[in-house]
């Protein structure tokens, strides 16, 4: 494909289900941007996600795509990415979708280590389901559900992400276009799990979200390699900071004997494997 | 004396070498000619818990316990009461034990058994790295006439992992066994020497197979070369034996971190053009669930191989049970129409397992195949599987037929099977959903689209043609017997003996149970008398099925008998009499 694909062209014609003002919109550009700057072929992207307002993106996209059911998303994408060694594959979704839901596929993905990137768009609430406490959300939210607040601590992605072995873990914010796009193209180009979290106000259930804003940070100007020092990173942080704050080329878990997929050059030796695989029944 | 059906048990604590010894007799008396079954039984510890193997030995296919046995070789008493019942011994029955497992257990004591004891753990002291399961398997080896070069090949067979000095040993320890038994007249029993070298060779290729392993053998013709699953008894023989088979067909498994993940694991895969499949037991089913409705939705094909074990919950996770035939036709949530096959036999899991996959492929849908422990971790002496091939290919929109400008990936067609996009082809990208959705794919929560993608869903897969493979019927007359999955070789042994007393029986064994083939069982069940529903559960889940569809008349009976116990040929004879004395 010589054709020279602009950004746009990985947009999908289906308009989105976003409230207006959602920071959604403009991960959905600026990945649209990261991938054209990359010139990737849109038939060769498969989009997997789970459940959620942003796991609604897939179908965003001109590209192959997946919405699954609620928290396995990842599992998808890595059965994907096992088969289909030649796709690009992304992963998308929520807060709630992938840390609490889709928290142990989170953890072993991170584990796994697969080439793919995994975007979590995180506006520490349940919004589909209209206002919720998500793993993210402070102690002391109030909302219908738990009216005291959840009283739990939330859920620290980046340093979970570091302990479960992902091999690049950045943080992001909806409002900062173009070096998220910077990010999430570094993610896409780096061979192994990407975790990209990306904060993207909620402006229906969380508006004193707007504050974001001014909060966010570049904390992270260079990544590191050090376990130690990303951890310290991590936990001296105040959860606003952006940048790459881990980048370690580590094994890539792929199935090794996996070859690209139906190639007709392989079936008739596949016959006779077959028929010496058979043959070790025989008494 | 000659006997051309015969029955031994091994019983031993883990580490004995039970299962060892039963392998080696298994296909030492193949190569004598003979066919042969061997069920497994074991107790729930790792290690140091018990095992049983129940080998039944015939001139013709053979797929059944016996009603009682002839020989059990004990290498210890160690729970031998919790094998007992599936062990029935009698007065023809001789039973080899060590003289050092202790006194003979009052469980055995009470009808008049024959005993050998014999002081195992001496004699095989007396070799170096010697056995007492292969001295005991000696003595009956020579009880049963059985040829030491048949023996030598079976053991390099079963033991080839562990090398030629175990193998060699083995042997000198099989062949004392054979020596002492000439030499000591008190280690014989009259009547219980059986010359089983008589056989003359059958003339068809012969196999030794697990059910666990036909299944996988199915999958593997049938062209799965992806597969995701979590470890669980007594599925994981199946996926032992697909992981380097996968890789040598360039292929492979992914051992996936929960049940959940295996399931939309393969459901990626096979979206991404490869067929798929997973193997797992109840606990496993219930929590894949929800994947199963994704790929019934998205309308992805996937195959669910089901090795059944006691339920509910974690049940009994080593012993067989027909039970989860409910979850796997109605599991799912919402009006989810999918496949719900069942191989009748170990030979007929590669052929059901193979049909499974095709049909899932061709016609975009899940297939669930319910196997069970039964079937899956016994091995048997069969004549070689030949099976029809069918067309098993996916219909793949390829660039060529792509007419329109945009692509539909759940438009209807005439036969409701839409052609799907791969992947990697340019032109035709769309997404896939769980999500309610349009002919293009997009999510939609209109009535016209839910009403067109149920039907289309349903009506895919009503409208295909299955053809006779629906199930397998044997015998004529007025009396029928329905049965599915691994009864069918106990009902049809059952039948038998009912025919042999004087009655008409026809067997109809369902091997396509969902989309059950309304029209085609109502034609066999004209003209009968008395209809018989067996299965091996206990909440007569066949039964109710068939009743809720009208496929059987309202005074048909019921069979139904939990396990974890296999039915026996003779108790499903006497059942059927008291049902027809009624």
């Amino acid at each position: 494909m010589s054709i020279k694909l602009k950004a746009k062209d990985y947009k999908s014609s289906v308009k989105p289900v976003w409230c207006p003002g959602c920071g959604h919109f403009s991960i959905l550009s600026a990945l649209t941007k990261s991938l054209a700057y990359l010139k990737i072929p849109k038939h060769k992207i498969g989009f997997v996600s789970g459940i959620g307002c942003s796991s609604r993106i897939p179908a965003y996209f001109d590209t192959y795509g997946f919405h699954g059911v609620h928290g396995r998303g990842l599992a998808v994408a890595s059965g994907l990415k096992a088969a289909r060694p030649d796709l690009h594959v992304i992963v998308a979704g929520g807060d709630g979708d992938g840390f609490s839901i889709g928290g142990n596929h989170f953890i072993h993905a991170c584990r796994r280590n697969m080439d793919m990137l995994y975007i979590v768009m995180d506006n520490q609430v349940y919004g589909m389901t209209k206002g919720q406490a998500s793993p993210t959300t402070a102690p002391d939210w109030v909302n219908k559900l738990t009216p005291h607040g959840s009283g739990l601590r939330p859920f620290e992605p980046l340093a979970i992400a570091l302990a479960s072995g992902a091999s690049f873990i950045a943080r992001s914010f909806s409002g900062d276009p173009s070096s998220m796009s910077q990010t999430l193209v570094e993610a896409i180009q780096h061979p192994g799990f990407s975790f990209v979290q990306v904060l993207s106000p909620c402006k229906t259930f969380r508006p004193e979200q707007v504050e974001w804003k001014q909060q966010v940070h570049n904390a992270f100007t260079e990544p590191t390699d050090d376990l130690s020092i990303a951890a310290q990173r991590i936990h001296s942080d105040d959860g606003m900071g952006m940048g790459i704050v881990f980048k370690r080329d580590i094994p890539v878990w792929s199935l090794q004997a996996l070859q690209s997929y139906q190639e007709p050059s392989q079936k008739a030796d596949c016959q006779t494997r077959i028929e010496s695989i058979i043959n070790e029944f025989q008494l | 004396m000659s006997k051309s059906s015969f029955s031994v048990a091994v019983t031993g604590s883990g580490g004995s070498g039970a299962v060892t010894a039963g392998l080696i007799l298994l296909e030492t008396i193949a190569q004598h000619g003979f066919y042969g079954f061997m069920m497994r039984s074991s107790g729930p510890q790792i290690r140091g818990g018990e095992s049983a193997v129940m080998m039944h030995f015939d001139k013709n296919e053979i797929l059944t316990t016996n009603n009682q046995f002839d020989y059990l070789l004990a290498l210890d008493w160690f729970n031998i009461e919790r094998f007992i019942d599936e062990i029935p011994l009698g007065e023809k029955s001789l039973v080899i034990y060590d003289l050092n497992a202790g006194e003979i257990p009052e469980i055995l004591s009470h009808n008049n058994i024959n005993f050998i004891a014999i002081d195992l753990k001496k004699m095989a002291k007396s070799i170096q790295g010697g056995r007492a399961n292969m001295i005991a398997l000696g003595l009956l080896a020579n009880l049963l006439s059985l040829s030491i070069k048949h023996l030598h090949k079976a053991v390099s067979k079963a033991l080839r992992h562990k090398g030629n000095d175990v193998i060699l040993t083995s042997v000198e320890c099989i062949t004392l066994g054979m020596e002492e038994q000439t030499k000591n007249s008190a280690w014989s029993v009259p009547n219980h020497s059986y010359f089983v070298a008589s056989q003359p060779e059958p003339k068809s290729t012969r196999w030794s197979i697990t059910g666990n392993e036909a299944c996988a053998l199915g999958a593997l013709i049938a062209g799965v070369r992806f597969v995701a699953a979590y470890p669980i008894t007594p599925a994981t023989e199946i996926l032992e034996w697909l992981s380097p088979r996968l890789e040598q067909l360039g292929g492979g498994l992914v051992q996936a971190e929960d049940e959940l993940a295996s399931i939309n694991m393969i459901i990626g895969a096979s979206f991404g053009g490869v067929a798929s499949l997973t193997a797992t037991s109840g606990p496993g089913l219930s929590l894949m669930m929800e994947g199963i409705g994704l790929a019934i939705a998205s309308e992805t094909p996937v195959v669910i191989v089901n090795v059944t074990r006691g339920g509910p919950s974690t049940g009994i996770p080593t012993k067989s049970e027909q039970s989860d035939l409910n979850i796997a036709l109605y599991g799912c949530h919402g009006d989810a129409p999918h496949l719900v096959l069942a191989p009748l036999t170990i030979s007929d899991a590669v052929f059901t397992t193979y049909w499974a996959t095709c049909l899932a492929e061709k016609l975009q849908t899940v297939a669930i195949v319910l196997s069970d422990q039964f079937l899956g971790q016994s091995r048997a002496i069969i004549n070689e599987p030949v099976f029809k091939k069918v067309n098993c290919k996916r219909l793949i929109m390829s660039l060529d037929k792509l007419k329109e400008k945009d692509y539909q990936r759940y438009k209807g067609t005439d036969n409701s099977v839409s052609p799907m996009s791969i992947p990697g082809t340019p032109a035709s990208m769309y997404t896939a959903d769980g999500l309610e959705h349009n002919a293009k794919g997009i999510p939609s929560s209109l009535n016209i689209d839910h009403i067109s993608q149920l039907e289309k869903r349903h009506n895919k897969l009503i409208q295909f043609d299955y053809g006779e493979q629906w199930a397998e019927i044997t015998g004529q007359g007025d009396i029928i017997l329905i049965t599915w999955g691994s009864s069918t070789a106990m009902v049809k042994e059952g039948a038998q003996l009912l025919v042999q007393s004087g009655h008409t029986i026809k067997t109809i064994a369902i091997r396509l149970i969902m989309p059950l083939q309304l029209k085609l069982l109502s034609k066999a069940l004209e003209a009968a008398e008395k209809v018989i529903v067996i299965e091996q559960n206990q909440g007569k889940q066949l039964f109710h099925y068939l009743h809720a569809q009208n496929a059987i008349p309202v005074d048909t009976h019921s069979i139904a008998r939990a396990g974890p116990l296999p039915l026996r040929p003779n108790e499903i004879a006497e059942l059927v009499e008291a049902v027809l004395c009624q």
